[in-house]
C-alpha cells in the first residue's frame, strides 16, 4: 500500500517512478490521466493537441485506419467542430472509384471518410522503415500493456487501473536514451528503456519544440512543448481513437450500477417479506457439535 | 419436468381446455411453483438461476453481435472494430458478451465447488451431476471457440496452440487436426467453421440444462444439511420462496457484472488481442483466457505432449467418477471434520494451478505445476475414496428443520405460518 501511494506520488510529481525492480525491463510509472476512474473524462484540449502530434509526427508513418475524419467531431472525442472535420479532410486525398468510365480516381477527403493509410499497403510499409511495417496506431493504447505482478493485478480491479497501455506508450516515448555501457545495438535499431528486449526499430520520433502548441493571450504556449507533454497528449489522443466510447461507457455505467443497486434494496426487503410468512428465512444448518455422540 | 403429481387447475374454461390438450401450464406449475425446496439453501444454490441467466444472455447478445460479424479472416477484426466504434451501442453488447463468458464462468465454478463441498453429486444425483460435466464440457469448447472469433493475435494463436493438441492421438490425431482446420494450418476455413460450431453449441448448452432441471426436480435439491426433505415442514414451495431470492441474487452477480463491463472491459482480456492476427509473427507468451489456466497448467506439466493432452482431459472427465470414487456416506462436508480441511487444500491447489498457467512454462513453475498435478488426482483418487473409510463423521440432524430452527430454538417447533401450504411430498 505503502509502496503504491510512493508511486502514484512520485507520478503526480511528474517524477519517474524509481521501480527499476528485478527484471530487465523497467516498470513505467503510474500517471494521472483525465480519463481514469469511474467518472473519468477526456480533456478535449489535450486531445485536440494529441491530434496534432499525431498529424504532424506519427502520421508519416503509422496509419489511423479504424478512426474516420467525422469521428473527430463526435462527442466524447476531441470535438473539433464540423466544418474543421470537413476543412480537414478535404486536406487529404482519398482514392475512390471506379467511376462511370471505369477508372479509379483521387478526389478531396469527407467527414465520412477514415484516415488514409501513409503507405499503400504493408509491404510497401515495410520495405520503407527497414523491414518492419509501423503498426497502425488506432488501436494502440489497448494493444500494449506491461506485467504488473502480484499483488497488484488483484489491487487494479479496485481501483479500476486499465490505464497499462497509456502509461506504456508515454514512458516509451520518453525512453529514448544513449545504450548503456556494453549494451550493444544492432544496425537499424535503438535503445529504448520501456521496449521489451530494449531495441526498437522507431527512431526517437519526438524531440522538444517540434510541435506547435497554441498560444495563451501572452504568447506563449499554453503548455510546455515537451517531449513528455507531447508523448502525454499524443497518448490521450490514442486512448480516445481506441476507445471511442469510453465516456458514454462510464456514464451509462454509472447510471446502470445505481438502478441495480435501488433494485436489489427493493427486491431484498420484498423477499424479507415473502419468506417472513413462514418465518423468516433460515440457512445453512446448525453449526454441529465438535464432540461425537457416544 | 417433475414427477411430483400437480394439482394444478386451470381457472379460465379456455385454460382446461388447452390443459387437456397440452398440459404445459401444469408442467410448469409442478416444477417452478409448487416444487418444493429446501428452506435452508444458502446463496451458493442460487448460482442455477444466474447461470440459466448467463446463458440467455450471452445467447441474446450473440444473436445481436452475429448481425454485424463477419467470419472471414480478411474481415473479422475490422467487423468487430465496426460493432465498436460504428454500431450503436455496439461496444455495450460486444463488452457484455466477452464479459459475460468470464461471469458465466465465475458462476458455474462457484456452482461446481458448492456440489463438491455439499456432496450434491452423491447419489440419488448422479445423473444430474453428469449433466453438469457435460454442460461444463460445453461451456468450454463454447467459450474458446468464440474467443477466437475476434481474430486477433491470441485468437489466432490460441487456436493454433489448442488445435495442435489434437495431433498428440495415435494414428487419427493429424486426420483430426486438418479437419479441425479444414486445411494445413488455422485459417479462414477453421474462423468459418468456429463460428458456426460457436453458434449452434449454446443451444446444446441449452438442451442438457433442460435435462439438468429435469434430473434435479426428481430427487429435488441437496441442502447445506446434506439430508432430505423429510416432512412438509422441511420445505417451502419454490414459488414465490426461492423465487424472489434468485432474482435477488441475479440482480446482485448482475451489479458485479456490470462494473467489469463498464469500467474493466478489457481486463480479463488479453492485450495482444487487440492486435489483428499475422501468421509470421508468435506473441511472447500465449495464455489462455483465466477460465481454462488450471487445465492449461496441467497440460503443461506434463512433458509429454499425448500425455500432457490425456492428463488435461482426465483432469475433467475424472469428475464423471466422483459420486462413486467418494465412499462417504455424508453428503455435506460441513459434517465431515477431516474431509473439509481437504476440500479447502484442494480449492487452494486449483487456485495456484490457476496462477502458475499464467506463468511461462519454465524452471520452478514446472515443478509447482507438476506437484500441484500430482495432488490434484490424488484428491480424486485416493483423499475421496479413503476418508469414507476412517474419517468419524460428525452426528446429522434428524431433519432440516432441526438443524437449522430446533437446535436454536430448543425444539419449539414450527411457526405458525409454514404450515398453511403444506407439501404432500419430500
Amino acid at each position: 500500500m505503502m509502496k503504491r501511494i510512493v508511486l502514484i506520488a512520485a507520478a503526480v510529481l511528474g517524477l519517474s517512478a524509481p521501480a527499476f525492480a528485478a527484471g530487465e525491463t523497467p516498470v513505467p510509472p503510474q500517471l494521472k490521466w483525465s480519463f481514469q476512474g469511474p467518472f473519468g473524462t477526456f480533456d478535449r484540449a489535450q486531445l485536440q493537441r494529441g491530434f496534432k502530434v499525431y498529424r504532424e509526427v506519427c502520421a508519416s508513418c503509422h496509419g489511423l485506419s479504424y478512426v474516420a475524419f467525422r469521428n473527430l467531431a463526435q462527442p466524447g472525442g476531441p470535438e473539433f467542430s464540423e466544418a474543421q472535420v470537413r476543412a480537414l479532410a478535404a486536406e487529404y486525398k482519398i482514392q475512390d472509384g471506379p467511376n462511370d468510365a471505369g477508372d479509379m480516381f483521387e478526389r478531396a477527403g469527407r467527414a465520412a471518410d477514415r484516415f488514409p493509410s501513409p503507405f499503400p499497403n504493408e509491404n510497401a510499409a515495410a520495405a520503407a522503415n527497414g523491414g518492419k511495417a509501423p503498426p497502425d496506431l488506432s488501436l494502440m493504447a489497448k494493444a500494449r500493456t506491461y506485467e504488473r505482478g502480484f499483488p497488484w493485478w488483484i489491487t487494479d480491479i479496485f481501483r479500476q487501473y486499465s490505464e497499462n497501455g497509456a502509461d506504456y506508450l508515454v514512458a516509451l516515448l520518453n525512453g529514448y536514451h544513449e545504450a548503456p555501457q556494453g549494451f550493444k545495438v544492432p544496425e537499424g535499431g535503438h535503445y529504448n528503456e520501456f521496449y521489451p528486449g530494449h531495441v526498437i526499430a522507431m527512431p526517437k520520433p519526438l524531440s522538444d519544440g517540434q510541435v506547435e502548441y497554441p498560444k495563451n493571450e501572452a504568447g506563449q504556449p499554453q503548455v510546455p512543448e515537451t517531449v513528455d507533454q507531447y508523448a502525454r497528449d499524443v497518448t490521450a489522443f490514442l486512448t480516445w481513437t481506441a476507445e471511442p466510447h469510453l465516456e458514454a461507457r462510464k456514464r451509462l455505467g454509472f447510471q446502470v450500477i445505481l438502478f441495480l443497486i435501488v433494485l436489489a434494496g427493493l427486491l431484498y426487503f420484498t423477499k424479507k417479506k415473502i419468506w417472513a410468512r413462514v418465518g423468516g428465512e433460515v440457512e445453512g444448518h446448525a453449526t454441529p457439535p465438535m464432540t461425537h455422540n457416544p | 419436468m417433475s414427477q411430483h403429481p400437480t394439482t394444478y387447475v386451470p381457472k379460465s374454461a379456455f385454460g382446461r381446455w388447452f390443459e387437456s390438450r397440452l398440459p404445459i401450464a401444469g408442467l410448469v406449475h409442478s416444477s417452478f411453483v409448487a416444487f418444493p425446496v429446501p428452506r435452508n439453501l444458502t446463496y451458493f444454490w442460487t448460482f442455477g438461476a444466474i447461470l440459466s441467466f448467463m446463458l440467455v444472455a450471452q445467447i441474446v447478445t450473440g444473436v445481436f453481435l452475429a448481425m454485424y460479424y463477419t467470419p472471414n479472416a480478411g474481415m473479422a477484426f475490422q467487423s468487430v472494430e465496426h460493432i465498436m466504434r460504428d454500431v450503436n451501442y455496439g461496444w455495450l453488447i460486444r463488452y457484455l458478451h466477452a464479459n459475460g463468458a468470464s461471469m458465466f464462468f465465475i458462476a458455474v465454478y462457484l456452482h461446481i465447488f458448492r456440489n463438491f463441498y455439499y456432496g450434491s453429486y452423491k447419489a440419488p444425483r448422479e445423473v444430474l451431476y453428469i449433466l453438469g460435466v457435460i454442460i461444463f464440457i460445453l461451456m468450454m469448447a463454447t467459450a474458446f471457440m468464440g474467443y477466437v472469433l475476434p481474430w486477433g493475435q491470441m485468437s489466432f494463436w490460441g487456436a493454433t496452440v489448442i488445435t495442435n493438441l489434437f495431433s498428440a492421438i495415435p494414428l487419427v490425431g493429424e486426420t483430426i487436426v486438418s479437419y479441425l482446420w479444414g486445411g494445413y494450418s488455422v485459417g479462414n476455413p477453421t474462423l468459418n467453421r468456429f463460428f458456426s460450431l460457436h453458434y449452434l453449441l449454446p443451444f446444446m448448452i441449452a438442451g442438457v440444462v433442460a435435462l439438468h432441471i429435469w434430473a434435479l426436480h426428481v430427487p429435488g435439491q441437496n441442502n447445506p444439511t446434506g439430508i432430505p426433505i423429510k416432512s412438509g415442514k422441511d420445505a417451502v414451495p419454490f414459488t414465490p420462496y426461492a423465487t424472489i431470492k434468485d432474482i435477488f441474487a441475479v440482480v446482485v452477480f448482475l451489479i458485479f457484472f456490470a462494473y467489469w463491463v463498464f469500467y474493466m472491459p478489457n481486463y480479463l482480456g488479453h492485450a495482444d488481442n487487440y492486435i489483428p492476427a499475422n501468421p509470421a509473427v508468435t506473441p511472447s507468451h500465449i495464455v489462455p483466457e483465466w477460465y481454462f489456466l488450471p487445465f492449461y497448467a496441467i497440460l503443461r506439466a506434463i512433458p509429454d505432449k499425448l500425455g500432457g493432452v490425456i492428463a488435461m482431459g482426465a483432469a475433467i472427465v475424472i469428475w464423471v467418477f466422483m459420486p462413486w470414487l467418494d465412499t462417504s456416506k455424508v453428503r455435506s462436508t460441513a459434517y465431515r471434520p477431516l474431509y473439509k480441511q481437504f476440500f479447502w487444500v484442494f480449492v487452494g491447489v486449483c487456485l495456484v494451478l490457476g496462477w502458475l498457467g499464467s506463468r511461462p512454462a519454465e524452471g520452478w513453475y514446472v515443478i509447482a505445476s507438476q506437484i500441484c498435478t500430482v495432488y490434484y488426482f490424488a484428491h480424486f483418487l485416493i483423499v475421496l475414496p479413503v476418508l469414507g473409510f476412517v474419517e468419524r463423521p460428525l452426528p446429522l440432524p434428524n431433519s432440516i428443520l432441526e438443524s437449522v430452527m430446533g437446535v436454536q430454538k430448543g425444539g419449539a417447533g414450527m411457526p405458525a405460518g409454514a404450515n398453511a401450504e403444506p407439501q404432500s411430498k419430500g
